[in-house]
């Protein structure tokens, strides 16, 4: 029983983790974009 | 369009916790596995949301290719069309048709495939179908993990050993490595031309998909192994599960593209803005 | 002389040349798959009947390795004195220069198996009890699946970070299948169990080719151009 609930558990991980991955690429770009706003205004 | 997003995100929600549910407690408990077989229900339709990622990988990354010259992509045009109408007509000639495949089936695919292949000609720019190749890739590789993760954990209980070399898990590792290297060499190349080169190694990666799969099927006749997953008829009542989770996953997968794909846009955009200020800074910053 | 053919040849036969007066590859190659042999053969102490079993895998990979110490310098000589742009600017076909540099990579290659079998032979007390002569289309097609590829893939990285890195990286999950094919092929037949035959994977490996070296001749005009 403890392998399906790791393995429902491991699926959900691994999504997360990825979709955290975007999430900080993400900001990190938005700062770029603030950045550059600031420059040209 | 903006819309779309969170109204795709709330029935998404909606669709895994439904097919959450159904997995744990409605569908019936299988007989010689136990609980452990209802793994079965997150790691066939991850396999399957997989192979469909990959697929417009490949679909993306032809286009990429041919659109370069108008004849290439004419010729192609044809030989789509000519895959539709040869599997439709396959479909109703060929007796008997292979274990598990149905006219019905086979001719839906073989249009699916070319509306595919139309659909993201006539919607994605030459641009926009490399960023299309690039999310559908990336994301093809976290549901392949997902596969790889969940039919280990699955096989240990049932079969008392972590891996097999079982056709459907081998392919899907090699499968994995082959879009892991295109990753890599998107990522390492630092040619201009990156998207051409990513384009070349996916249509190759794609080639080789039938050939590794006949290669380890002939490797496990001649060294039989358990198989994950099982074969034969499957109960109506798994089935029904199974559908409504893949079709969770795929609401979820539409979910991650797309945010991937604004992300890889807003990137591109930015880069682009970059170099255009590179190119117009004034002389005097320059010494 | 600008016919394909001819424009490959010539390529072909420069290249031969600069190898055999400076054996440069050949001798890397050869170091390195003595070196595998000889680090295997500490690890495994195979009677005959076991070294049967495993030779197969063990060859193929003292080969795969050292193929690909091969593969990684092929177009590196063109890099130097901006060789490979004159090729690109050139009428020459594409396809002929790739032709040239594979098939020059697969008489380097042969050339280091034809030296490294008989040390293997003798290492690993080897001995077919199968169909011996039907390891040559295995060593010829086999050897063809790695060196096609390699050499399209070495010309796909040369414009990548970490470029000796990037092809076994790029090239080993592609020949899987083909690699498979061999080492099956060949353990089949020095096992020389009747019940099993080599044939299917024979098959495989001549299909694999077909598939590739078309894939290859197609894109490769795509890959040289790529800036």
């Amino acid at each position: 029983m403890n392998f399906l609930y790791t393995a429902y558990a491991a699926t959900w991980a691994i999504h997360i983790a990825y979709l955290i991955i975007l999430v900080r690429r993400y900001s990190r770009l938005k700062q770029e974009v603030d950045e550059l706003n600031k420059k040209t205004s | 369009m903006k819309k779309a997003f969170p109204i795709l995100g709330l029935l998404t929600a909606v669709l895994l916790s439904y097919a959450l549910y159904e997995a744990m407690v409605v569908a019936p408990r299988e007989q010689t596995m136990g609980d452990v077989q209802r793994i079965f229900y997150y790691h066939v339709p991850s396999a399957w949301t997989a192979f469909l990622l990959f697929f417009i990988n490949f679909v993306a990354s032809v286009q990429y290719l041919v659109r370069r010259t108008p004849e290439a992509d004419k010729i192609a045009n044809w030989i789509v069309i000519a895959i539709g109408v040869l599997t439709c007509i396959g479909a109703y000639v060929i007796k008997p048709l292979p274990q598990g495949m149905y006219p019905s089936s086979v001719v839906t695919t073989g249009l699916a495939v070319v509306g595919i292949y139309f659909l993201i000609k006539k919607y994605f720019s030459e641009q926009e179908t490399d960023i299309l190749a690039l999310t559908t890739a990336e994301v093809g590789v976290v549901f392949c993990t997902v596969v790889l993760v969940t039919g280990p954990l699955w096989a240990r209980p049932v079969w008392g050993i972590w891996w097999t070399w079982d056709v459907r898990l081998t392919s899907t590792l090699v499968l994995w490595l082959i879009y892991v290297s295109y990753l890599v060499l998107r990522r390492f190349s630092t040619s201009g031309q990156t998207p051409v080169l990513a384009a070349a190694l996916a249509v190759f990666g794609a080639l080789d998909v039938p050939l590794v799969y006949f290669s380890i099927w002939f490797f496990r006749t001649q060294h039989p192994q358990p198989v994950i997953g099982g074969g034969g008829s499957i109960d109506p009542r798994m089935l029904h599960v199974l559908l409504i989770n893949w079709l969770g996953f795929l609401s979820f997968a539409c979910l991650v593209c797309w945010s991937r794909y604004r992300l890889e846009r807003l990137h591109r955009d930015v880069e682009e803005t970059l170099a255009l200020e590179a190119l117009l800074e004034p002389r005097s910053n320059v010494r | 002389m600008t016919a394909p053919t001819g424009i490959a040849l010539v390529t072909l036969t420069k290249d031969i040349r600069l190898e055999w007066r400076s054996k440069d590859a050949i001798n890397s190659m050869l170091f390195f798959a003595l070196l595998v042999v000889v680090v295997f053969s500490f690890s495994f102490d195979p009677n005959a009947e076991e070294s049967r079993l495993i030779a197969g895998g063990l060859i193929w990979v003292a080969f795969l390795f050292a193929a690909v110490v091969a593969l990684n310098q092929t177009w590196a000589r063109e890099l130097r004195n901006q060789v490979l742009d004159a090729y690109r600017v050139s009428p020459a076909p594409a396809n002929a220069l790739f032709l040239a540099k594979a098939v020059g990579n697969f008489i380097f290659v042969v050339v280091l198996e034809a030296l490294m079998t008989p040390l293997f032979i003798m290492f690993y007390k080897l001995r077919a009890l199968g169909p011996t002569w039907q390891l040559l289309p295995v060593a010829v097609l086999g050897t063809w699946a790695i060196v096609v590829n390699g050499t399209f893939f070495a010309a796909m990285s040369l414009r990548t970070r970490s470029r000796e890195i990037m092809l076994p990286l790029l090239l080993f999950p592609i020949t899987i299948p083909a690699l498979l094919s061999m080492v099956e092929a060949t353990t089949t037949i020095l096992v020389g169990d009747p019940s099993m035959s080599a044939k299917f994977w024979i098959v495989l490996l001549a299909t694999y080719d077909v598939v590739f070296t078309t894939g290859c001749l197609a894109l490769f005009e795509t890959v040289l151009h790529a800036e």
